[in-house]
């Protein structure tokens, strides 16, 4: 049971249970940051850092932590991790640093972080926490590249900063870069998502 | 009860827990801060060198502008060629955008009367919109921009005077923001870029510093 469980807690993170796409947990950062390829990338990865360490010690100090205060331990050791990324970052990637800007910190309140812990962690042990958490952070990074390649090419006309057309050929949509953009994007894709799936579910009827 | 459920172990559990992660953020923050800060540094000088094109080096200046309540200590940035020759004055401009201060960095000519640059160096603005301010075809209007009698701004057009700049579109309250900044911090610091050229504030080239041995240390 432990491998093929294993492997189905890693992978329901990516698709079935996808915290941005089916869970729609998370969507402050899906939305905001989601404007560029690069931007969402390094959002994912640094939630993805988050998630899984956050995760681990969760698990860890599961059996110690009184069930009365265990959601403010939670957000104490996710704030704790995310101080430590923001300053990695500042110091390492200062460029990546200042295009997040203040979404960083606010990673601390990514109910997809406190979900993973609340849910699965503290009724876990440490490879399972691990697992999971890193699967959701995969399925986070990846709806967060996709929604910021689209993003990127509608609004900027490029992509990963690489200019794909000139202005005089596409003129950039503007509105894809603004709030409205990723409230279109991610609701289309999510939509396109559910159409496939009933679709599927019918057709197995 | 166990002492797990019990108050006095709540309180044990979440203080140790806050005592851990409070030490190790410490410790980071310590091992980190160094390069936090040479990366600022490094950026303010990249900065000054790139608004300051014809700048080898520059002298830092410390300001104490204003009286009583109002007083602030500013900086200004003397740039100077290879004979230490001033080439331009560097300074930091600050004003509120739309989404939080916008700080960036000016070179200005003073025989000229004309700015040899401009770069943003913090600014939170809308993404894709209001951050275009930090982005070259924006940055590249106030090469050359004359600051007298004031510096404008034109929406949707191309600019119609030599001290006037575009406004991007979708981004007026951001662009508006940087130019308003502008005057401001030129009316204050004039005076003092103007008493610097009668009277040059006479301290050691940096570059000159590092390179010099110090004798003091023998004294010490």
């Amino acid at each position: 049971m432990a491998s093929r469980s294993l492997y189905s807690e890693f992978t329901k993170g990516i698709w079935k249970e996808n915290p941005v796409i089916i869970l729609l947990l998370g969507m402050c950062p899906a939305l905001a940051v989601s404007n560029s390829a690069v931007n969402g990338l390094a959002m994912g990865l640094a939630s993805t850092f988050v998630v899984v360490s956050a995760s681990s010690i969760v698990s860890i100090i599961r059996r110690l932590v009184p069930a009365q205060v265990r959601i403010p331990t939670y957000i104490v050791i996710i704030a704790g991790f995310v101080t430590l990324a923001d300053l990695f970052l500042k110091a390492y990637f200062p460029a990546v640093a200042k295009s997040l800007g203040p979404y960083v910190p606010l990673i601390v309140v990514n109910c997809m972080i406190m979900g993973r812990a609340e849910f699965f962690a503290s009724k876990h042990t440490l490879l399972p926490a691990i697992v999971d958490a890193f699967g959701t952070g995969i399925g986070f990074t990846w709806v967060l590249v996709v929604v910021g390649v689209v993003r990127e090419i509608l609004g900027s006309g490029s992509i990963f900063n690489v200019m794909l057309m000139s202005e005089d050929v596409f003129t950039p949509w503007v509105v894809m870069i603004l709030p409205a953009g990723a409230f279109i994007s991610l609701g289309l894709m999510i939509g396109i998502i559910n159409y496939f799936k009933n679709l599927k579910a019918e057709r197995a009827k | 009860m166990s002492f797990k459920e019990s108050s006095a172990g709540m309180i044990t559990v979440m203080t140790v827990v806050a005592i851990i992660v409070g030490s190790i953020l410490a410790g980071f923050y310590q091992m980190v801060s160094p390069r936090i800060e040479a990366n600022r540094l490094a950026e303010e000088k990249r900065a000054i060198f790139s608004v300051l094109p014809e700048a080898k080096d520059y002298v830092t200046i410390d300001l104490e502008v204003g009286e009583g309540d109002d007083k602030e200590s500013l900086m200004i940035f003397r740039g100077v060629d290879d004979d230490n020759a001033p080439v331009g004055y560097a300074f930091v401009s600050e004003g509120p955008g739309f989404a939080a201060a916008i700080v960036m960095m000016v070179g200005l000519n003073i025989n000229t009367e004309e700015l040899t640059g401009m770069k943003v160096l913090e600014q939170i603005e809308t993404p894709g919109l209001g951050n275009k301010i930090a982005m070259e075809p924006f940055e590249s209007q106030f090469r050359g921009l004359k600051i007298k009698p004031a510096i404008t701004y034109i929406k949707n057009k191309k600019p119609e005077s030599d001290n006037q700049i575009q406004a991007i579109t979708g981004a007026t309250i951001s662009s508006v923001a940087i130019v308003k900044a502008l005057n401001k911090t030129i009316k204050v610091l004039m005076p003092f870029i103007l008493e610097d050229i009668r009277n040059p504030v006479v301290i050691e080239r940096q570059v000159e510093e590092e390179a010099v041995p110090e004798p003091k240390e023998e004294e010490k």
